[in-house]
């Protein structure tokens, strides 16, 4: 059966690079493009909104 | 299902002024889910600040907002909630604005246990200001103005609640951020005075003088010295050394101050 992906949302007008969800995502889905978070591997993500709840500038929306 | 934060955010406020990884974001985070966990209408809730980092949260919220002299967001809510009782007032602080300039006002509101909610988003310095040493700044830490070390013992900002009166006493961190918004809901829904400390991180003025090579760093050191109230009752003093307790820390159920205050003019008017 086909897992259904979840889908990241990132405002990069909003991210300051600050590496909190990449460094605390526990399946490192997420990385830095820049200055500026981006979406590494989708299908590792385990929708536990670690990223979304701990994002300090309303950067990220993980909708499941 | 992503939670729709901008509902109770000011149109176009946002990206907000706090540097990047300072935790006052993920704070107001969880305050604006307490808020709609509890239900609070925005067109009743006031949201009072004083200055700094931490008291610019309220310029971001779209609900009934004051910002306003250093150290006064306790006298300027009193004033609200004495003149409207019905209003939920939840204010919003740092420590130094909370603890030092304000620390009168605090520690007054905490013994009158009126309905409020105060949230100290503790990062241990004067961040917006330079980086000068507060009175939560641990012994020893270097500060702007004390760049061979802090020589004063830190205020535990919960214990000073709990002593001035505070009926609901609450401790979370930056790191812990699903913990805050019960915590804050809790503190709402308490009918007395309430005080929320947040340990933060101030990668800025606190983080660079101390050692602390990466926001990534602090949260961590928040992660490793929080202890849940629990869990700390089975350790022992040796290995609670350097560590905070968090979860709340005391609560108990005392007349609430408006009420006290309805009563008196309801006598002063029947001895007419």
């Amino acid at each position: 059966m086909e897992k259904k992906l979840p889908t990241i949302e990132i405002i990069e007008k909003y991210c300051k690079g600050c590496y909190i969800c990449v460094e605390f995502c526990p399946t490192k889905v997420l990385e830095m493009k820049g200055f500026v978070v981006a979406v590494k591997d989708l299908e590792a993500c385990i929708k536990c909104m670690q990223c979304e709840l701990r994002c300090p500038d309303f950067a990220i929306k993980v909708t499941a | 299902m992503a939670f729709d934060y901008e509902k109770y955010i000011r149109p176009g406020k946002l990206p907000h002024i706090w540097c990047p990884g300072c935790g006052h974001g993920i704070v107001m985070k969880g305050l604006i889910r307490a808020i709609d966990t509890v239900g609070l209408k925005k067109e009743n809730t006031a949201i009072v600040s004083g200055i700094g980092c931490a008291s610019r949260l309220p310029g971001y919220m779209d609900c009934c907002t004051l910002h306003t002299a250093h150290g006064r967001a306790a006298a300027f809510a009193t004033g609200v909630k004495m003149a409207r009782p019905e209003m939920d007032v939840i204010l919003v602080g740092g420590d130094g604005d909370g603890t030092a300039i304000g620390g009168n006002h605090f520690i007054h509101a905490c013994r009158r246990n009126i309905n409020m909610t105060y949230i100290i988003l503790n990062n241990k310095i004067y961040g917006m200001t330079g980086g000068q040493f507060s009175p939560a700044t641990p012994t020893g830490d270097k500060a702007s103005t004390t760049p061979y070390g802090n020589p004063d013992p830190p205020f535990d900002i919960a214990k000073l609640a709990i002593g001035a009166g505070a009926t609901f006493v609450a401790r979370g961190t930056a790191f812990h951020a699903n913990q805050i918004d019960k915590l804050i809901t809790e503190a709402i829904q308490h009918k007395g005075f309430s005080v929320v400390e947040i340990l933060d991180d101030c990668p800025t003025t606190y983080g660079r003088r101390n050692k602390f090579k990466s926001v990534i760093e602090m949260m961590n050191h928040l992660k490793d010295i929080a202890v849940p109230v629990k869990a700390a009752e089975k350790m022992s003093p040796e290995q609670l050394k350097g560590k905070v307790l968090t979860g709340v820390l005391y609560k108990e159920e005392k007349p609430e101050y408006t009420e006290e205050y309805a009563k008196v003019i309801q006598r002063a008017q029947a001895a007419k």
